[in-house]
């Protein structure tokens, strides 16, 4: 009998691998959405004046939406970047192509197909060019084009596909501007073929709970809709057309998960605490009120890091002393008893906020940002401090400065701190008399000195995201050098140690607010270096608490001691598997 | 009418940024203005037309010779030719 690739097709399921991008397990249908292609309509009309007024009208909007887009890059990749978009503006200005238009809407034809007419003349031509670069112009001429003739026709940008039943979204990419307002309810997984493992879909799909896999290629937009897809986004593979066993075998795997997630859940408000007795912290990781009830809800014990930035980014004017009081205050009240570590404004030039001019710089994470900002602008600074101190009564406030360099940006800020203190003072204003006051380990530097630094706090928090970003010398979104990027690296476990002992010979605690400290891998080990604190996003929290307690602190000990003498990322992820 | 030869020196050639400084100039002025590449031998594009100008080529350099007739025409060879020679500003 003869095997053809047809008829193995229809015989049996293909795998492909792709990058795994958020973990978790789904089984269903594949929605794929194709990026959208306008029907350019074309009919004549009598009112050559009425369509020229049409079209100045949609240059008009269009050339408002790239000013719009050009800023928004700007700010969020730079001024270079932005460039591209001038070019866009200026082709709405092209002489030549208004030439080409006007002569075919006196001809009598609609504006729509007049315009992409002469769009597509001129695409054509810088395509035929012997020129790599001017060939990609093309696409741009094209895209203007379309962003006119897409006004012409009063449509809104990328429409958003329509959902009837809970599909696995398939796609070439997702940006943010598709996915806002896309029904998530109704989203099992996400399939793309491009992307790495710090792009959008990936952030998307972490934060809703959702299976991920990023990078799969092109051969996954050829599938039709419809098809029946099993996912894994622990281990970026797909499975498309799963025969009868190859779904049992997943349908109980997920099941296995999904039991052991409830049972985590069932204990997720009890202590993690090690078989021979030791508890460790567990906390949460949070940027906004909702985020700190999500947190009490999946048993955090504390907040280890409440992310200030969003009080101050997508805004024109920078927020008030009160309105950031009442948002201190509602986090603190939804987390009680519990302590919450706030970290003080950590902005750059990266991402500045509309109010605020950062320069351009060309690096931005190595610049002007965080505290180095804020001790520049003291009475800016002392807004978010006051703000902070009048929260505190009745809670369990920390305060921690991002991004601390050298000891004397301590005593500066806690200088600033206590300016403050005596503001409120000289108001009458009751605040809380245990504030602790503690600084992010991130810098290489402050690890080096932390014996110097633990006299200057109350607590280290390691924020190992930028940490192992500066002691690598590499980004995690540099697709080139990403691999360098690994916190688990026994170069940023010495770093952790380090820091740990010399707090605790200071008798301050550490805690570790960076995702390593949610990583199942790293958990065990973090517990061996006697780390005092976890703190991570509020799903990882049931997860990290019943890792703990399949540990005992001596075992964990010898764990970390050998990871601490091995010599790459790998190599400790290899030993705590096969521990 | 008036006609300057000039030599594109800048290390994109007449691309990206060059490009739209080339026809902004251009465009502040009342004649007709137009440029062609003596290298590769295409021809007069008009040099307020963004399209046109990328579709001249122009590598790094490349001869271009520009022309503009009208009541402003020195000014704006003149102004043409400072913006090359300047390296467009960078």
């Amino acid at each position: 009998m003869n095997n053809s690739a047809a008829d193995q097709d229809r015989v049996g399921s293909r795998r492909i691998k792709g990058i795994a991008a958020a973990p978790g397990l789904a089984s269903g249908e594949a929605y794929i959405w194709r990026k959208f292609t306008l029907q350019v309509p074309r009919y004549a009309t009598n009112s050559p004046s009425g369509e020229v007024d049409r079209l100045n009208l949609a240059t008009g909007q269009a050339r408002q939406e790239i000013m719009q887009i050009q800023a928004r890059v700007a700010r969020e990749a730079g001024e270079s970047e932005a460039a591209v978009f001038e070019a866009h503006a200026m082709f709405l200005d092209d002489p030549a192509l208004l030439e080409l238009t006007l002569e075919a809407i006196g001809g009598g034809l609609n504006a729509e197909a007049a315009w992409m007419g002469a769009i597509e003349h001129y695409a054509q031509e810088l395509e035929q060019i012997d020129d790599e670069t001017l060939r990609a112009r093309a696409v741009d001429v094209r895209d203007v084009g379309q962003r006119v003739v897409r006004r012409l026709m009063n449509i809104t940008e990328t429409p958003t596909p329509h959902l009837d039943a809970p599909v696995i979204l398939v796609a070439r990419d997702l940006e943010p501007s598709q996915t806002a307002s896309l029904d998530k309810s109704l989203v099992l997984a996400f399939c793309t073929a491009e992307g790495g493992p710090t792009s959008h879909t990936a952030i998307l799909a972490k934060s809703m709970g959702l299976p991920a896999v990023v990078g799969l290629g092109e051969e996954i937009l050829s599938l039709a809709s419809g098809t029946a897809l099993l996912v894994d986004g622990a281990t970026g593979m797909i499975i498309v057309e799963p025969t009868p066993s190859e779904i049992e075998s997943f349908m109980l795997a997920s099941q296995t998960a999904r039991q052991e997630a409830e049972a985590e859940l069932a204990q997720a408000h009890q202590p993690a605490r090690t078989t021979d007795g030791k508890t460790i912290e567990i906390a949460a990781n949070i940027g906004s009120p909702e985020d700190a009830q999500r947190a009490v809800d999946l048993g955090a014990e504390g907040v280890g890091l409440l992310r200030t930035e969003f009080l101050y980014l997508d805004r024109e004017t920078p927020p008030s002393e009160d309105e950031q009081f009442e948002i201190y205050r509602q986090i603190l009240d939804r987390m009680g008893e519990r302590p919450v570590v706030v970290r003080t404004l950590d902005v750059g030039g990266d991402k500045p906020p509309r109010y605020m001019d950062l320069g351009q710089e060309a690096n931005p994470f190595l610049g002007w940002r965080a505290i180095r900002v804020c001790l520049e602008n003291p009475e800016f600074f002392k807004v978010q401090l006051r703000a902070l101190l009048r929260a505190s009564l009745g809670h369990h406030l920390r305060i921690m400065f991002p991004m601390i360099a050298v000891t004397d940006e301590v005593r500066q800020a806690r200088r600033l701190l206590d300016l403050a203190r005596q503001e409120l003072a000289g108001q009458g204003a009751e605040l809380a008399n245990d504030i602790q006051v503690g600084i992010m380990v991130e810098i290489p530097s402050v690890a080096w000195m932390a014996d110097q630094f633990a006299g200057l706090v109350d607590f280290f928090s390691i924020g190992t995201n930028d940490l192992t970003q500066y002691t690598f010398a590499a980004e995690r979104t540099n697709e080139k050098v990403a691999h360098l990027n690994d916190a688990i690296h026994p170069a940023i476990l010495r770093e952790v140690k380090s820091v740990v002992e010399a707090g605790h010979k200071a008798g301050i605690w550490t805690g570790i607010c960076g995702e390593l400290a949610g990583d199942p891998n790293a958990v065990p080990i973090l517990l061996g270096l006697e780390v005092d604190e976890l703190s991570m996003a509020p799903a990882s929290i049931p997860h990290a608490k019943a890792i703990v307690r399949r540990w005992s602190k001596a075992d964990a000990a010898r764990l970390a001691n050998e990871a601490l003498n091995l010599d790459s990322a790998a190599s400790v992820r290899a030993l705590v598997k096969n521990a | 009418m008036k006609n300057k030869i000039m030599i594109i020196t800048n290390e994109v050639g007449l691309h990206a940024r060059p490009a739209a400084l080339f026809v902004k100039t251009a465009s502040r002025f009342k004649s007709k203005i137009q440029a062609r590449n003596l290298t590769n031998g295409k021809s007069w594009a008009n040099a307020k037309s963004i399209i046109n100008i990328l579709a001249l080529g122009v590598s790094k350099d490349n001869q271009v010779e520009v022309q503009a007739e009208g009541e402003d025409e020195d000014q704006a060879i003149q102004a043409l030719d400072d913006l090359v020679n300047s390296d467009f500003n960078q």
